[in-house]
């Protein structure tokens, strides 16, 4: 990939380390690298492609809504204690939205999906992008398994006594052991919140440094054949 | 609330009701947003705009 | 397409740019699944059914409760002879093929079925209790052979049990040598709720493993029988449920439909696979599939049913539209 980048040089002259001694070195590079890929004019543009015009193309920002809310509620959760919403009511009230916003999160992840698949949204050198979303997908999923075994109640006993045995003949029992409540807590409110929290913001740099892919069959200027899928 | 919810049952497929009307509801949105007018501006002038 | 430089003028050449607003867009939805969350949360909370306790479960059902002690003891229960990560049984090991993940994972979360739920709960509470006491000594100095006639006699007569006025399990009289007391021990620690803390907290104060107890609950029938009630479980596409009325894990339903179907429930197999190692199965077959929604644009077929089923022209309706009615210039090779 560097090897492709470099041999494509953003437009304007190439500082020249014989004259500005403090382009060179690894800060230039990288600094350059960042303008080159996502300058601010394509992280926070003004102007989009006309065809984003479709309802479709609001699941993913919901799905972002909907993630704040299950981190803020969680934040809140966190902070009281795992014990907390089982004896107050304003504790139960966060942990009713904290359940309610993980439901809106899969909801709109899901449909966002559904219109990145059947929009083809990973051509024209969007794979990566598809990817990593799909790797968000999963992610989020043993997210909330973790998220369902601190409950601290009927359902997180349950789960942990059934999951247990599709663990276990992986042979990962021993590392993930979900009847480990102390372990479980650690990895649901740090260790999954920050994993997701990180490919959800390369999945949104990804996504502005590429710009909306164009519509399928869209006659492209650059296109080998009439909107070739790849 | 924590009353068993009621069950569907077809062949082999078992579901909840609060489920199937979250699937349901799914499937629901992305047909709306599939049809559903979407606000747009209105052309300047010409038609492509290239800028 | 080169990846790196995106030279966003030269993809966009030719398309109607449209002035647009993320930051307002994001705060719209902000807001607006905050509205529906809240209004969510108000009129349905949340579902919380209380946690069984081996407290509980021995109040509820003695019998239940007794037999699985005495089977943790005699070793017949599932975790005594359940395998890895547990203790090197074989009765719950599953392999596939060749594949034997399991068994190379190791132990890791040593149990010993009979001493950590039975006899160092006992051997705690034994202390100014003489008759409980005499009967561990009695146990622990029979030999091998004993301690199982004794444990299969009662095993097979507590099938038959009763329960007293008082709460007791009674069962017919045998020889069970100092089984009996035992056993009217840990019923009497269970229903007291000493058991729940004595299987958590060990010899420590401190404890946020909660492997013993679970593991013991995991043996009777109780827990099972709620989850029944509460369609929970495998069979029941229990991974996709949730208790009460409110909706559940609707993103699982393909992990546990391969449970409701053969040949993940038959004893027969096909390709290797079974009801004794479906778990095992499902993770591979969920593994594959996820790894081919991973890879999707590059696997033929799959990237190509977008076009095949053009649902894409009602996304892109007004933009196909507009090419109809103003045609762009042939693009240059």
């Amino acid at each position: 990939m560097t090897s492709d980048a470099m041999s494509e040089s953003p437009p304007g002259p190439r500082p020249d380390p014989a004259k500005a001694p403090d382009e060179a070195g690894w800060t230039a590079a990288v600094r350059n690298r960042v303008e080159q890929t996502l300058p601010l004019t394509e992280l926070l543009p003004t102007k989009q492609p006309a065809y984003i015009g479709s309802w479709v193309y609001s699941f993913g920002v919901i799905c972002i809504a909907a993630l704040v809310w299950v981190v803020v509620s969680g934040v809140v959760l966190a902070f009281f204690g795992s014990a907390w919403w089982h004896i107050s009511a304003v504790g139960h009230f966060f942990n009713s939205v904290h359940f309610w916003s993980v439901q809106m999160f899969f909801i709109f992840l899901v449909l966002h999906l559904w219109g990145q698949y059947w929009g083809a949204g990973w051509r024209d050198g969007r794979a990566t992008t598809w990817m990593v979303g799909v790797v968000i997908f999963l992610v989020s999923v043993v997210t909330a398994f973790t998220g369902y075994l601190i409950q601290q109640n009927f359902d997180s006993q349950w789960i942990a006594i059934n999951a247990k045995d599709g663990i276990n003949s992986t042979g990962l029992g021993g590392l993930f052991n979900v009847l480990n409540f102390g372990q479980q807590y650690g990895l649901h409110v740090m260790l999954f919140p920050i994993a997701v929290t990180l490919l959800v913001v390369l999945h949104i740099i990804q996504v502005r440094s590429r710009g909306v892919v164009r519509p399928i069959d869209d006659p492209m200027p650059a296109s080998d054949s009439a909107g070739a899928l790849r | 609330m924590n009353e068993p919810a009621p069950y569907l049952h077809w062949g082999f497929i078992l579901i909840s009701l609060p489920n199937l009307v979250l699937i349901g509801v799914m499937v629901l949105l992305f047909i709306v947003a599939l049809f559903a007018p979407f606000p747009g501006h209105k052309r300047i002038s010409g038609h492509t705009d290239d800028e | 397409m080169k990846r790196g430089h995106v030279d966003k003028e030269a993809y966009y050449k030719g398309v109607r740019m449209i002035p647009y607003d993320l930051l307002k867009e994001l705060a719209i939805a902000t807001i607006g699944i905050l509205v529906v969350v809240l209004v969510l949360a108000v009129a349905l909370s949340s579902p919380d059914v209380p946690s069984v306790t081996i407290q509980s479960w021995a109040k509820a059902d003695p019998v239940d409760f007794v037999t699985t002690a005495q089977a943790e003891l005699a070793g017949t229960s599932d975790v005594a002879d359940y395998g890895p990560p547990y203790n090197n049984g074989t009765g719950s090991v599953q392999t596939w093929g060749f594949l034997n993940p399991q068994t190379w994972g190791g132990v890791h979360v040593p149990t010993n079925a009979a001493n950590d739920f039975v006899l160092q709960p006992l051997t705690q509470a034994a202390p100014g209790d003489s008759d409980l006491t005499a009967a561990l000594q009695t146990f622990n100095t029979a030999s091998t052979d004993q301690q199982t006639a004794w444990l299969t006699k009662y095993g097979d007569a507590v099938a038959n049990a009763t329960v007293g006025s008082d709460g007791s399990v009674d069962v017919a009289s045998g020889d069970y040598g100092p089984v009996p007391v035992l056993m009217d021990r840990m019923l009497t620690l269970a229903r007291s709720g000493a058991l729940d803390a004595l299987l958590l907290t060990s010899d420590h104060f401190y404890q946020t493993d909660f492997s013993r107890a679970l593991l013991f609950l995991d043996d009777g029938g109780y827990i099972g029988n709620l989850a029944q009630d509460q369609s929970l479980t495998g069979s029941q596409w229990g991974m996709m449920n949730e208790t009460g009325r409110y909706p559940g894990q609707a993103w699982l339903w393909l992990y546990t439909m391969w449970y409701q179907i053969p040949p993940f429930t038959s004893d027969s197999g096909f390709l290797g696979i079974s009801g004794a190692n479906a778990d095992l199965a499902v993770v591979g077959v969920m593994l594959v599939l996820s790894l081919l929604l991973v890879f999707v644009p590059v696997i033929p077929v799959l990237r190509d049913i977008p076009r095949w089923i053009p649902i894409h022209r009602l996304i892109w309706r007004r933009h196909y539209a507009e090419i109809r009615k103003h045609p762009r210039p042939a693009a240059p090779s």
